[in-house]
């Protein structure tokens, strides 16, 4: 995963509500081989065909909606479409749970923002943005607005590391707990006749 | 003395393999299903050489992708069918047990792991879906993952989280006649929405969510991802262990005497400590239905479709401008007038046998007005549904009785609502295009989707009582 510590670029303006992963890709497309041509050229298609959301740029890399967005499916498809697409921040006022924490897997920061900063944000004309990790604020012209972001993914993504080989170098307490376990919950098992 | 725990607290503190000192914790995870979109996670396993940790806490099921029709025979579609056969080179190749396409146990993964005993209270259980919640209505601390934490759950059977908040909703007293766990839950999200829930695990609790079946205890557990929870459960009780004895994986002999004295002293404290507090008074709650493109658009049946220009909130008034023009509604308009093109009864959140008694009674002796389609959770519920006469009250009333999948909640192996159509559907997401693009979905309890196939309107069931 690539380290994040600051983002200037052109921001995407999406003022909806609610937008779910279901349009962050239709599951129409989810059975395409992601590699090599990746997922980007799926991204909102269904808003963008009824014209709901506007077509996203190349350049973009930051995305500012309203409330909830990513909710719905735990496809990582969703993000996989921002992601190939080229963005690298989305800003919201709430995130679905899942949604969010597979943007910090994909090296995506979930920028949570207040109501009121979202609207201000969303009501900037195209100017470029920048969403600086290390200060937690989204400036954009000469509007700057703090964001929040859970601590522990925020230092993730800084320092980009792998969570797979952070826990294969904790086999022992994995061991143990284990040991522990089956003497404390023998019946948890799956039985197996 | 220990201080007072929620049934949460302790399901999250046996569970902890090592605390650090960020606050994430390494969870242990006591069962894991995969289903055909696990393909992204096994790919990042095999791209870096590393093997599933315990297949034997792992279970495919193939569900998302299946068809529906001609079942027996070849797949027709192609990438259809190669999605189903990547899960079965998968699994076969890590040892792990699937209920794939010919299984008679094959499922819905949230109704067949169930049906299955494979979900036990105390449980931690994970799945790349975001409707695992569902197993929550067992006492277990159920949730939905990406592909990127499949991978690590197989590479480990651990995960590194951050503890949620806890949020009680309690329901309590008695529902009035008719009224059903779908109906209890749209509420809920109606009156919390769509992000209500959003950091916390909810507890469901009070004497109208303790008299649910488990399978209505499942449909309530099932939605609150649609209330942006974490997850939800429910603490075990005697219903619990009736419903589970003698299930094929679930234990037997002294080690379910033994597990039963576990589960007896899960549920809650009476002074456990919750950051958030719901109330719902039962005997309020009326049959709902969705009429936007979010679950928390919705209303009871008697309501009409509301009117944008009075809202205060200007955000809300733009998402409601912009669902009912999807949606091809008109302000005002009452909701029981609503015409439908057609009916689906399936999905993880209203597909078991309770649920398809419940449809059969309003059907029984009536025809459908519109098409619809029936898919019962599982192949062992189909199979029960056949012997219980329900398939035939279904294909008598003119719907099509199919096999076990996904299905028409999702669209995935092509069973998809028509563009411009408005479905009444017993499944989760009213979200734009879920049904297939163009589709216009609204959801309500089975009983309700089976009274809008006889009147080829939304209707309110208690008419039928």
């Amino acid at each position: 995963m690539t380290p994040f510590t600051r983002e200037s670029a052109a921001l995407m303006r999406l003022p909806v509500a609610n937008v779910d992963t279901d349009q962050l890709i239709p599951a129409r497309f989810m059975k395409e081989p992601r590699r090599p041509e990746g997922y980007g050229r799926f991204l909102l298609r269904d808003l963008v065909a009824e014209g709901t959301a506007p077509a996203p740029a190349p350049g973009q890399t930051i995305l500012v909606a309203r409330r909830n967005f990513g909710c719905g499916s735990s496809r990582e498809a969703a993000v996989y479409a921002l992601a190939d697409f080229g963005f690298r921040a989305v800003i919201a006022p709430s995130f679905g749970d899942i949604f969010a924490s597979n943007c910090v897997k994909n090296g995506v920061v979930p920028a949570t923002v207040s109501e009121e900063d979202a609207e201000r944000l969303l009501g900037i004309e195209a100017l470029p943005a920048t969403v600086d990790l290390e200060a937690q604020t989204i400036a954009c012209g000469n509007v700057v607005v703090p964001f929040r972001i859970d601590p522990v993914w925020r230092t993730q993504l800084l320092n980009g590391w792998d969570d797979i080989d952070l826990t294969l170098a904790e086999a022992d307490s994995i061991a143990a707990f284990t040991a522990r376990d089956v003497a404390e919950r023998p019946w948890a098992a799956p039985r197996r006749d | 003395m220990n201080s007072p725990a929620s049934l949460f607290d302790r399901l999250w503190d046996r569970h902890v393999v090592k605390r650090r000192e960020d606050g994430l914790s390494l969870l242990w995870i006591d069962r894991h299903f995969v289903h055909e979109g696990s393909h992204h996670a096994f790919g990042q396993i095999a791209a870096r050489g590393a093997k599933v940790a315990r297949p034997d806490l792992t279970f495919g099921v193939a569900d998302h992708y299946v068809p529906t029709r001609g079942r027996g025979g070849p797949v027709p579609d192609a990438s259809i069918a190669r999605m189903v056969d990547q899960l079965s080179a998968n699994t076969a190749a890590h040892g792990i047990t699937l209920f794939g396409l010919d299984d008679p146990r094959q499922g819905i993964v949230h109704v067949t792991g169930t049906e299955q005993g494979l979900t036990l209270p105390g449980l931690t259980v994970v799945c790349g879906d975001s409707h695992t919640s569902t197993h929550g209505a067992f006492g277990a601390y159920a949730f939905g993952i990406g592909a990127s934490e499949v991978a690590h759950v197989l590479a480990t059977q651990t995960l590194w989280q951050k503890k949620p908040k806890r949020m009680r909703i309690s329901v309590e007293g008695a529902t009035a006649p008719g009224i059903t766990a779908k109906d209890i839950m749209l509420t809920i999200i109606a009156t919390i929405g769509a992000d209500g829930a959003a950091g916390h695990a909810i507890e469901y609790a009070g004497t109208a969510i303790r008299a649910l079946s488990m399978e209505g205890r499942m449909t309530l557990c099932n939605m609150s991802i649609e209330a942006g929870g974490r997850c939800g459960m429910v603490a075990p009780d005697g219903t619990t262990v009736a419903y589970l004895k003698g299930r094929p994986f679930a234990p037997d002999g002294a080690l379910w005497d033994r597990a039963q004295e576990d589960w007896a002293g899960l549920a809650s404290d009476a002074d456990a400590v919750f950051d958030r507090e719901v109330a719902l008074e039962a005997a309020v709650i009326a049959p709902t239905v969705t009429w936007g493109v979010s679950p928390e658009q919705a209303l009871p049946i008697t309501a009409a479709v509301p009117d944008p220009e009075a809202m205060a909130d200007p955000v809300k008034a733009a998402a409601a401008r912009d669902a009912i023009a999807y949606m091809g509604l008109t302000p005002g308009q009452p909701l029981a007038s609503v015409p439908v093109d057609r009916v689906f009864i399936g999905s993880c959140t209203n597909s078991r046998i309770e649920d398809l008694r419940a449809a059969a009674k309003v059907l029984a002796g009536h025809r459908a007005r519109v098409p619809g389609m029936v898919s019962p959770g599982s192949s062992l519920v189909k199979q029960q549904a056949e012997e219980e006469g329900l398939a035939r009250i279904f294909t008598e009333a003119g719907l099509e009785w199919v096999a076990s999948g996904c299905s028409m909640c999702v669209g995935m192996n092509g069973d998809t609502v028509p563009a411009g159509e408005r479905c009444a559907s017993t499944t989760n997401r009213n979200f734009k295009g879920r049904q297939g693009p163009g589709a216009r979905t609204h959801l309500m309890s089975p009983a309700m989707v089976a009274a809008a196939a006889v009147t080829g309107k939304l209707t309110d069931v208690r008419q039928f009582a």
